[in-house]
């Protein structure tokens, strides 16, 4: 079924304004979506009407906020297809689930033991291994990437091994767009024993992964990609993974009993959880998830996918006009540039014209390095954006080049 | 082409007065483009690590010299806009005293229509190449101390 885009832009407040005098053209959705006003409303809703700190007091707005944030627990759990609720852990965000899993990962490595990352990871996935290996002493693996911006599935088969005691590997990359052959990947370090963490971040705002299906063992997003506020995110964990893995923080929340000799700890979610959590922002995730899902991931799918054709054809028609990341299985991001034209410079002539793209290494710079580039144009699409949009940008990009060749 | 005689606020209301001859941000854009193809360009053995301005997308390289107590400057950037606006800064400061460099207010910048670049997250890093401009002035008029 088709979409009706007008209504669905009339949810977005800020699609109304302009910018520099233009009316804004919003292409940098891989960096955070925008938000609907519903999500915006729940969020004023929680603080004009109920805002409590949850998880302890007994009065009623206590309970109103705990059952708020439980419920929306329940919605992250059923949207990724969680077999329990206490497998979600709610988080600050993708950056902080993958250090929970990173720091817990200290007590299983030892010196030898191999971690397998892509070459397609963004810093924030490549930082926190480098740490746990310096911790640990384990060894940092990556499977190459080709040209086209795909990961060498044989190479990474000879990779794994009995070594292997980690494998992670973003969903989709966030600077080229390339959906990785997770359900593949997962198979194949279950097979030798390993572990896999799945960095879903960008994967998230266009695919509805199902965690029971993938099998897979941690799973991590945020929200603010997803229609969401910031801030907020999750973890995902099979139960026997978190209830090995160390708490990361000590706190409030997060205790059974505490005495100055001994403290047990609570049990799962809230092991992960300690101090207050970011109650508002995760009943708008749960809002947020609602809204997606009304919407529908396959018609968002179908929709994206089509505006990624338009996009590629019509930018392809620019002389001397390259894209980076051409995997046959890719989202809705086109990472290019112009001839020798550097990226910022085009970045900042469309957005003068309204249009706004990312540019620049995208924090992921082996993959610029992989192409001896400086950085790319990224224009990135959500369900909301629409082809007229994407020839007002094709004619800025145009405008940009002849003003800078 | 340069006017060693006139002092940095001088030279600075002259940008700005060429800056005020165009109507809209396009043809600004264009001549600050123009301005870059006029940027007196480092020597290749400066191009170092060292000399790259830090908190910039583009790259950003720059050299000074004391010349007779006056500071001259080189640079260049892997950017067109940015080696743009690294010409306008030099122009400014060329040829003057250290302590004139130090004591000299940026707030022209606003007035050229380059505003949004004086953002100190802005990427291009305006404000680090100038906080690099004066870096020299300081190093320099220390010697002359």
């Amino acid at each position: 079924m088709g979409l009706n885009i007008e209504k669905i832009r009339a949810d977005f407040p800020i699609l109304k304004r302009q910018v520099n005098g233009k009316p804004l053209v919003y292409f940098d959705n891989a960096a955070t979506s925008q938000k609907p006003q519903i999500v915006i409303d729940a969020m004023v809703d929680y603080y004009s009407n109920y805002n409590a700190n949850i998880h302890r007091g007994v009065h009623s707005l206590s309970q109103e906020g705990t059952d708020a944030y439980e419920t929306a627990r329940k919605k992250v759990q059923t949207h990724f297809g969680a077999e329990k609720s206490h497998e979600i852990i709610l988080t600050a965000g993708t950056t902080h689930s993958i250090n929970i899993v990173a720091t817990g990962f200290t007590n299983f490595l030892q010196k030898g033991d191999e971690i397998i990352v892509s070459a397609l990871e963004h810093h924030s996935n490549i930082v926190p291994w480098q740490m746990l290996c310096d911790r640990t002493g384990a060894i940092l693996k990556v499977i190459p990437m080709n040209e086209e911006g795909s990961l060498l599935m044989d190479v990474y088969e000879q990779l794994l091994s009995k070594k292997t005691k980690l494998v992670f590997v973003n969903h989709v990359s966030n600077a080229l767009g390339t959906v990785n052959p997770i359900k593949f990947i997962i198979q194949k370090a279950h097979s030798v024993g390993a572990a896999v963490l799945i960095d879903g971040a960008q994967a998230t705002p266009h695919i509805k992964p199902n965690v029971k299906e993938l099998d897979v063992d941690f799973y991590v997003a945020s929200a603010h990609k997803l229609c969401g506020p910031t801030g907020v995110g999750l973890l995902y964990g099979k139960e026997e993974w978190l209830e090995k893995l160390p708490p990361y923080q000590g706190g409030g929340d997060m205790i059974d009993q505490v005495s100055f000799e001994k403290t047990t700890y609570a049990g799962l979610p809230h092991k992960f959880e300690a101090g207050t959590p970011n109650i508002c922002g995760g009943i708008a995730f749960g809002v947020a998830l609602d809204y997606m899902n009304s919407i529908g991931f396959d018609s968002i799918a179908t929709y994206e996918k089509e505006l990624l054709d338009y996009a590629t054809a019509e930018l392809k028609q620019i002389e001397g006009l390259r894209i980076y990341g051409e995997a046959t299985e890719k989202t809705a991001v086109i990472s290019f540039n112009v001839g020798n034209i550097h990226p910022y410079d085009i970045g900042t002539i469309v957005d003068k014209l309204g249009i706004a793209v990312r540019t620049g290494h995208h924090c992921a710079q082996p993959i610029m390095n992989f192409y001896k580039i400086p950085g790319t144009v990224r224009a990135s699409f959500a369900f909301y954006n629409t082809k007229e949009e994407i020839n007002s940008m094709v004619s800025a990009v145009k405008k940009a080049v002849t003003m800078l060749s | 082409m340069l006017k060693h005689m006139s002092t940095i606020q001088e030279k600075q209301a002259e940008i700005v007065s060429e800056f005020e001859m165009f109507e809209d941000w396009m043809q600004r854009y264009e001549y600050m483009i123009d301005l870059g193809k006029e940027l007196p360009l480092i020597n290749e053995k400066f191009k170092t690590d060292n000399n790259i301005i830090k908190g910039c997308q583009s790259k950003v390289w720059v050299h000074a010299e004391l010349n007779e107590n006056k500071l001259e400057f080189t640079a260049d950037s892997d950017a067109i806009i940015t080696k743009g606006i690294i010409a306008i800064l030099i122009r400014t400061f060329s040829g003057e005293h250290p302590k004139e460099i130090l004591d000299a207010d940026m707030s022209f910048i606003d007035q050229i229509g380059l505003k949004e670049h004086l953002s100190p997250t802005r990427a291009n890093g305006l404000v680090s190449m100038i906080k690099q401009l004066k870096m020299y002035a300081v190093a320099y008029q220390t010697q002359l101390d």
